[in-house]
């Protein structure tokens, strides 16, 4: 077929963030299947609660104590994470390095205050329908907790001793935003889980 | 092991960045050099350890479809072997045990590994061609799915041969798939089946919707996607929303069954149903994920071979999109026999009443225009006529069972067997026959025979009729479905044979469509780019197409953009023709915003694909092989995202 040129791109920049870029699309796309996931085990709760005459099934709501605090840190987290990702948009490659390891270092925090949250749950997962549920629940955020400290360990790794460009800090900044979902799931999953059942 | 890996990367990629590195554009290159250029730039290594690492779009589609036509012809020989078993009365050539092994596997063959599947790999090799684009979005994730796709389907048809094959229906109910009433591996392998498949369907359904979004061509604004590409921008959007219900639903299973949970256990709290809601409310959402790929492909191959534009372009779209809406809003007719409050079921009756509506808009439009085009009728078209036809008759009998006295009445008869054989085969089998022949020169460069299409449509439309018309009655006479064999005397065995005289004129089709596949691959006539006289962009470029895409990538400034230009093809230059580099544009306009570079192949997609089938296959034993099956995942995939070349860092700060 003929063609003829109409149009020259070579003035365009390779790089951009936000929703500008193709990958800020596909974390979107997986950002929503992860949320139908915990929509479908938030949604298995109720109704399992629906068919129960007491709840929860053994007596015992877990222990407020670690979940609360882990609630708290979680929301603390926000502003480094924010930070971070600012400075990952204004390209500064030190304050990036910095905040990474310090993001990093929250993210092991939480996951010690996890493990004390599944000390206290007060019910084992093959005890009856309403521990299951709840292991289920917990475990599944966990699960992103673990792969998003994952992400993050390797990004940081990236940018102390990787190549760098500008593409990287369009992955940092990405990275980010997914810490922004982990924190928003948990917080029906802590109303859930831990206030529910005191006063649902 | 990982420390080691890492550092190699680095050093090689700090070796790689000290070489300046000048930027080439296509811009002032002549043809020649053009295509030169990206030959070297784009093209993958040769042999075998390039053939696995390839990213290239086109050649994974082409596996996708082959893999998935090849599940569809293994669950088509079980199916003779069930039509085989049910032509006579009191016949012995099946156990019961390996009836039920086979009814269950042809379910899950066709809907897991071959209707779904299907749909998104003739999206895979077209969306990016037909959005002038040179590669799908994610295109490692793409190379991923597909080996995740394959090695779920070995496991699968692997698991029956050893006859540990699932036997609990491809809908697997609980408490029957449980542990109490299910022993040993069979269910728990139909579970990770699940898996396997979901997670290669919701990458497909990702890199669709990034390139839908973000890859067009420039000028291609919404209103001038082709709307091919809007079925499979819808479909992508119902598998990211409907799957996760089914990988909830599949873990508590396998929980159940393997680490002691009762989310399905009645005597501790659970309940049988929540198994049927998480099902259903992925599984009905499906069947319109298998049909609206199907929809797209229709309206590409009326609209060519009616010789114009499909009349309602918008309506089209918008009976699409709400198509996609209302089929979240159906699942619980698929549980009327549960014991539901009537009022819930009447709202489910009145929401399935409803999508009758949505699906009509588009046959009247697509009637509409072949009523006012020049239809030439060729095998594509055969196709889609035949499936209009179908398809109707389908629908009806759906209206029939969204009616709850009815369906109760022919609940779990071959009334029902008959009912979605009819949609599902006449509304996406039929369709994709039509698309074989219509894109067959665009994948392989030559066209199939026309002669042998015509006797392989006529052979499957008389052979389907006969098979699946007489199971309407049987469902009415009272045949119950998966049942081994029934008594003679109950006025079944007649019908019951016709079905099965049937069955074979169909694998009589498809046998002959198999033939005239590889006969036409040597002997068929020669495509050239164009050979339909079709509007959309794959045939800018030459059958098959290189493996850029476009030499220069397509600006469009119409709805057909071969048919708006008078035979000449406005395009843009500037891109880089020294590394791999596409045009991004903005998500409602389309227009140019940035040049972003693309992945190199990798054979880490490959290697992550079998850490994650390790680890599936593992959990299946002994669960603490998730804990020891992710340490492979995580290395396989920190070697996939580890970049390999330094680029120009422009610093600002």
């Amino acid at each position: 077929m003929r063609t003829r040129i109409v149009e020259d791109l070579s003035h365009l920049p390779t790089y951009a963030f936000g929703h500008r870029s193709v990958v800020w699309w596909g974390t979107l796309a997986f950002l929503v299947i992860e949320a139908m996931g915990f929509l479908m085990a938030l949604f298995s709760y109720l109704y399992l609660r629906t068919h129960a005459g007491i709840w929860p099934l053994n007596g015992t709501p877990p222990a407020l104590l670690w979940g609360t605090l882990n609630t708290a840190v979680f929301l603390i987290s926000l502003l480094p994470n924010h930070w971070v990702k600012k400075q990952a948009e204004g390209e500064k490659l030190g304050p990036v390095r910095i905040g990474l390891v310090v993001s990093l270092l929250i993210g092991f925090v939480m996951l010690a205050i996890r493990w004390m949250e599944f000390q206290n749950l007060n019910c084992r997962w093959d005890d009856n329908a309403y521990g299951s549920i709840v292991w289920f629940i917990i475990g599944l955020h966990t699960l992103h907790l673990l792969t998003e400290i994952g992400e993050n360990a390797v990004i940081t790794a990236l940018m102390w001793i990787g190549p760098i460009e500008g593409k990287r800090f369009v992955d940092v900044s990405e990275n980010q935003e997914y810490w922004y979902f982990v924190v928003a799931a948990w917080l029906p999953v802590y109303a859930v889980v831990y206030l529910f059942p005191r006063w649902g | 092991m990982t420390g080691l890996s890492i550092s190699r990367f680095i050093g090689r990629s700090r070796r790689e960045a000290d070489r300046s590195n000048p930027e080439i554009h296509d811009t002032g290159l002549s043809d020649q050099q053009l295509r030169f250029r990206l030959e070297s730039t784009w093209a993958r290594r040769r042999g075998i350890i390039g053939w696995l690492s390839t990213v290239d779009h086109k050649e994974i589609g082409r596996r996708y479809i082959a893999t998935a036509f090849i599940f569809f012809l293994l669950a088509g020989l079980l199916a003779l072997a069930m039509r085989l078993q049910l032509s006579q009365p009191e016949n012995r050539i099946l156990s019961p045990d390996l009836y039920n092994q086979i009814f269950t596997m042809h379910g899950t063959v066709m809907m897991f590994l071959f209707a779904v599947p299907i749909g998104e790999a003739v999206a895979v090799f077209l969306v990016p061609l037909m959005l002038g684009t040179r590669v799908i979005a994610f295109p490692r994730l793409n190379a991923f799915s597909y080996w995740v796709f394959l090695f779920g389907g070995i496991m699968l048809f692997t698991a029956f041969v050893l006859n540990i094959g699932p036997d609990v229906g491809w809908f697997s109910y609980v408490p029957l798939s449980g542990p109490q009433y299910s022993p040993g591996k069979r269910a728990d392998f139909w579970a990770q089946t699940i898996t396997f498949t979901e997670v290669a369907a919701l990458a497909v359904a990702v890199e669709i919707i990034a390139t839908v979004i973000k890859q067009r061509a420039p000028g291609m604004s919404l209103n001038r996607i082709p709307l091919f590409v809007w079925a499979q921008f819808v479909t992508a959007f119902m598998v990211v929303f409907a799957m996760p219900a089914v990988v909830t639903g599949s873990t508590f299973l396998i929980m159940d069954r393997l680490i002691g949970t009762h989310f399905f256990n009645p005597a501790e709290g659970g309940d049988a149903i929540l198994w049927q809601h998480l099902f259903w409310f992925f599984g009905h959402p499906e069947v319109y994920i298998i049909f609206l790929p199907a929809q797209g492909m229709v309206s590409a191959i009326i609209s060519v071979h009616a010789r114009r534009p499909v009349f309602g372009y918008t309506a089209v779209v918008l009976a699409l999109v709400a198509n996609g809406i209302l089929s979240f809003g159906l699942w619980v007719h698929h549980m009327f026999a549960t014991g539901l409050p009537r009022l819930g079921n009447s709202f489910f009756t009145a929401s399935s009443m409803i999508i009758a509506v949505t699906s009509g808009i588009q046959i009247f439009c697509w009637i509409a225009t072949l009523w006012n085009g020049k239809p030439k009728y060729r095998t594509p078209l055969l196709f889609v006529i035949g499936f209009i036809l179908i398809f109707v008759i389908g629908g009806l009998s759906g209206m029939h069972l969204a009616s709850v006295p009815v369906d109760l009445q022919v609940h779990d008869t071959f009334f029902v067997v008959a009912h979605f054989h009819y949609v599902l085969i006449g509304g996406a089998v039929f369709p994709l026959f039509g698309a074989f022949y219509h894109w067959f020169p665009k994948f392989t460069g030559r066209m199939l025979n026309e002669r042998m299409g015509r006797w392989n449509f006529w052979l499957f439309f008389i052979g389907f009729n006969i098979t699946f018309f007489p199971m309407h009655l049987l469902g009415l006479m009272g045949m119950p479905r998966r049942v081994y064999t029934y008594p003679t005397g109950l006025g079944w065995d007649h019908m019951n044979l016709l079905a099965s005289v049937g069955s074979v004129v169909i694998a009589l089709s498809v046998l002959l469509f198999l033939i005239n596949v590889v006969h036409s691959l040597r002997h068929g006539v020669m495509a050239g780019d164009n050979p339909w006289d079709a509007d959309s962009l794959e045939w800018t470029t030459s059958s098959p197409p290189p493996v850029y895409n476009f030499a220069r990538i397509p600006v469009v400034t119409g709805g057909a953009p071969l048919w708006d230009g008078g035979g000449e093809l406005p395009v843009a230059s500037g891109l880089r023709v020294d590394i791999r580099e596409i045009v991004v544009t903005t998500a409602a306009d389309a227009r140019p915003d940035l040049r972003e570079s693309q992945p190199e192949p990798s054979i880490w997609p490959l290697l992550a694909a079998l850490a994650t089938t390790g680890l599936f296959i593992g959990s299946i034993f002994d669960p603490r092989a998730v804990v020891i099956g992710s340490i492979p995942v995580a290395i396989t995939l920190i070697g996939w995202f580890w970049p390999k070349k330094a680029g120009v860092w422009g610093i600002r700060g």
